[in-house]
């Protein structure tokens, strides 16, 4: 043992030290498993098995005998290994013995179970392909993309199984099913005219295109979009589905199910490291002991491999050697700095107003020609491309600002002096907050256009009848649209700009052309392109249930697209992210997409109100007044138990309870640590010790 | 029976087959399944010239054959890996076929990271002493940034960064890092999880 309870040793930290838990189970943890520990360097395995021989006279109730495999050992010393074992557990009790070999069948079912699911996976083999001649970094880009294509389809099966299934069952009249539309009371009549312009009548061709791609015409009153499911009571045989609440309460559903399988899957890949200071990722000791790929197969890749360490390794060295001379920079310069980052800063915050003035302008700039050419009902004189282009203003607006932001914010950064990972992360953030503030643009400007009201009559509805009388659906038209173009985009660029710069870089030889190359594979700007989508997706499924569906296919083709680009059309970066980092990250930007989603959906049900021309919620003032509606349904006790969990006198001490519990462990947080520190430092001066230099076996 | 079908599938019809008891044992003691056992012999006796083929558990394969094999030709610390896993007496570095089970096992998913550990321990330990000092860690540090001269961090580079490792790692400030503070510094680091995944 390391600390002797001795007197001549200053006994009060000492003491101090082996009260504490932690420290007593390491006590007992070393106890068992260090005779083995010491003699593995030296020994080797003779000594480590010698250890075993003797390890049942040792062994109490609690400590679990590992299996031979998990010693690091040869097969034949393993084999002998558990020979031992087995005769051993003749000297146990029955119960003992019976615990034991029941632990192992267990074992043995869970690893098969686990062995068949792993075939289940979806594109187990060219994700394993890929890992090969590539590496983990971009690895773990399609990994998430596969991820994404999951979650989207539970999501759909979610929306499709509680919405749309009962709601098409009752409307064809299926399994002895029914619904009826109760008209709203208390409110004016001209709130609930609504009459979608499918389309009748002889139409062009081009019409149907055009309702495709944006969503109106005969596309309006289908499932897809919120204007459908006008049932404010549904019966299947003899029971009663309430489908108003049931829409309501899969929303939660899919954001719960999201926000939970998200942050299951960062915790599960990052360790969290409250003890120390460092940051686990940069740390010299990961890039150096965990640095080397194993998967990579192919010598090129190897090489690229070798480049990017050496790469790495030396950025890391020269950033430590700038620090140093940061800490040496004098007032003077300092201040010079500051006032620089601060004008970049404000030029910054300019671009992005600019982006989003103009989002602002080309949404109410479409809302107002596309609406006023159907209200009037006139054969459009715009023609078929400019009515669509009119569709697609906003998208588009948005589309550029996501390309054109990103290359000002990497050509300011130069001149804001910091170090280079700290560059490359603060431009990454900049480029996620600008994706997704636009989305917000778009929205905020949408709802002030439909909450736009001038007369009293309008004010009677609370939102703008005549322009949006099913607005739910208008917002959900809207998602669609910006989720098929922003699909047309990457097949676009995949088609006609990688694959024409990847034959002119292959054919012609002339300098300015091979000093471009090919494009390279960046991890992070694709990542952010597919977290861009899975926002509108998430915002728009409330307004659109079936745009998960249109999702998963969508992810489906940009996975084959994207692999395809990968191998023949780009070159691998330069300077690829680490695996373990770029998984973190590609988390926690996802996780920033999905709180950036709560805020439009939570306004939409709670605070706009309802369009009482179309939907389920017609009868009620907005979408969120169901839940109350369905509470004053149930019986007194458990609304008044409901009420009370909702007042503040159970709000604020459970407030209060939940800061305590935290700040405990904030508390033994920092106890670890000082413990810890202080071990560390007898560590040290037991090398010292003349007692232990004898003591030692 | 099917596992005796599967086995003869995986050969392709023509060697001989591993023997049930065989593999059920080695499905006990390695952590791979049985697919990647019948998969690893297979491609162990493609190794081995035709008329051993016959005993090849029992055969052992030149060190020049092994580094042959796709998975250790593009890597650094091939000559490494086969000094580690290898059991042979005359220092040839000739692996049999449990040694090959043995070092594919280690590089599996499903491996604890306790025993990878141990063996990455064992792989960067160039001088075989039981530390890894200041030598061990500059061949390491040479062998991951790639053989040539211009792939070399300077003296300078080298000084710093081995006294960054150290700072790191080498909790008894003794200059050298033994094999529990290689554990634990490995334990933290969240890239080490995925490390040494073949296959």
């Amino acid at each position: 043992e390391v600390f002797l309870p001795e007197e001549t040793r200053g006994a009060t930290p000492v003491d101090f030290l082996q009260q504490l838990p932690s420290y007593q189970s390491a006590l007992r943890r070393r106890a068992t498993a260090g005779t083995q520990e010491r003699r593995a360097a030296p020994q080797g395995p003779a000594g480590l098995l010698a250890a075993e021989g003797h390890r049942p006279q040792q062994e109490g109730d609690e400590v679990a005998v590992r299996p031979a495999r998990e010693y690091p050992l040869t097969i034949a010393e393993k084999r002998r290994l558990r020979d031992c074992q087995q005769a051993d557990i003749k000297y146990l009790s029955g119960w003992k013995q019976w615990k034991r070999t029941s632990s192992k069948s267990l074992k043995k079912v869970l690893s098969e179970v686990k062995e068949l699911s792993s075939y289940l996976k979806l594109w187990r083999h060219d994700i394993h392909s890929i890992e090969g001649k590539f590496g983990t970094g971009i690895q773990s880009y399609f990994s998430f993309l596969r991820f994404l294509v999951l979650l989207n389809f539970i999501i759909f099966i979610l929306m499709f199984s509680l919405v749309t299934l009962p709601s098409i069952i009752s409307k064809y009249g299926m399994f002895n099913s029914s619904f009826a539309k109760i008209p709203p009371k208390n409110i004016e009549p001209h709130c609930t005219v609504y009459e979608p312009s499918g389309n009748k009548g002889l139409v062009y061709f081009y019409t149907y295109l055009k309702d495709l791609l944006s969503g109106t015409g005969f596309l309006e009153v289908t499932v897809l979009f919120y204007g459908y499911y006008t049932i404010d009571a549904e019966w299947i045989g003899i029971h009663k589905y309430n489908l108003p609440l049931a829409y309501l309460l899969a929303t939660f559903a899919y954001l719960a199910l999201s926000l939970i399988w998200i942050i299951k899957r960062s915790v599960g890949g990052f360790k969290q490291n409250l003890v120390h200071n460092e940051d686990p990722f940069q740390s010299y000791c990961n890039k150096v002991f965990a640095g080397w790929d194993f998967c990579i197969t192919d010598p090129n890749a190897a090489r690229l491999k070798h480049r990017s360490l050496q790469y790495e390794l030396q950025t890391d060295l020269e950033e430590e050697r700038l620090k140093r001379k940061e800490a040496d920079r004098t007032m003077k310069e300092k201040l010079c700095i500051y006032f620089l980052r601060i004008f970049i800063n404000i030029i910054v915050i300019a671009v992005l107003s600019g982006c989003f003035y103009s989002i602002y302008r080309a949404t109410v700039f479409s809302q107002e020609n596309s609406n006023v050419s159907i209200r009037h009902d006139d054969v459009s004189n715009m023609n078929f491309q400019a009515n669509l282009l009119v569709q697609y203003l906003p998208s588009i607006v948005i589309t550029l600002a996501n390309f054109i932001a990103p290359q000002i914010f990497s050509f300011l950064i130069r001149f804001e002096d910091y170090s280079p990972a700290f560059e490359i992360r603060l431009t990454l953030m900049r480029c996620v907050f600008v994706r997704l503030a636009n989305i917000g643009v778009l929205l905020f400007s949408l709802w002030s256009q439909i909450s736009y009201c001038a007369t009293d009559k309008c004010n009677a509805c609370g939102y703008n009848y005549e322009l949006y009388p099913c607005w739910e659906s208008e917002v959900g038209q809207e998602m669609y649209k910006l989720m098929i173009f922003d699909f047309i985009i990457i097949l676009a660029v995949f088609l006609f700009v990688d694959f024409p710069r990847k034959l002119l870089v292959t054919h012609c030889s002339c300098k300015p052309v091979q000093w471009c190359g090919l494009q390279e594979f960046g991890i992070s700007d694709n990542v952010l392109e597919i977290i861009y989508g899975q926002t509108i997706c998430w915002i728009g499924t409330f307004f659109s249930p079936l745009l998960p569906a249109i999702a998963t296919i969508k992810y489906f083709i940009i996975f084959y697209i994207k692999k395809i680009s990968l191998i023949h059309t780009r070159k691998p970066a330069a300077r690829p992210i680490r695996a373990s980092s770029s998984n973190f990250f590609f988390l926690v930007v996802l996780l920033i997409g999905l709180v950036l989603a709560f805020i439009p959906l939570g306004i939409s049900i709670a605070h706009i109100p309802s369009s009482k021309a179309c939907g389920p919620f017609r009868n009620f003032n907005t979408s969120w007044a169901v839940v109350p509606h369905t509470i004053d349904g149930f019986p007194t006790r458990l609304q008044q138990v409901l009420y009370g969990i909702a007042s503040e006198a159970f709000a604020v001490p459970f407030f209060m309870v939940i800061c305590l519990v935290m700040f405990y462990f904030i508390a033994l947080a920092g106890a670890h640590k000082r413990v810890v520190e202080q071990l560390r430092e007898q560590l040290v001066m037991v090398r010292f010790d003349p007692l232990f230099c004898t003591a030692k076996i | 029976t099917g596992e005796a079908e599967a086995a003869r599938a995986a050969m392709g019809g023509s060697a001989s087959l591993l023997p049930r008891e065989l593999l059920r044992e080695y499905q006990e003691l390695t952590f791979l399944s049985k697919q990647e056992i019948l998969l690893a012999y297979k491609r162990f006796s493609e190794l081995l010239p035709k008329e051993e083929r016959e005993n090849a558990c029992s055969a052992r394969v030149p060190k020049s054959q092994i580094l042959t094999l796709p998975e250790l030709r593009a890597n650094p610390f091939q000559h490494q890996i086969c000094r580690v896993f290898s059991t042979s007496h005359n220092g040839d570095h000739s692996m049999s076929f449990e040694d090959f089970l043995d070092m594919l096992s280690v590089f599996s998913d499903s491996a604890t990271s306790d025993v990878k550990s141990h063996y990455a321990f064992r792989i960067f330990d160039f001088d075989d002493d039981g530390t890894l000092d200041r030598k061990d860690l500059e061949k390491l540090v040479n062998c991951l940034t790639g053989q040539g001269e211009e792939s070399r961090l300077s003296n300078a580079e080298m000084e710093q960064l081995i006294q960054n490792i150290l700072e790191e790692s080498d909790i008894d400030k003794d200059g050298t890092i033994n094999l529990s503070e290689f554990q634990h510094v490995v334990s933290r680091s969240p890239d080490f999880a995925r490390y040494g995944v073949l296959q």
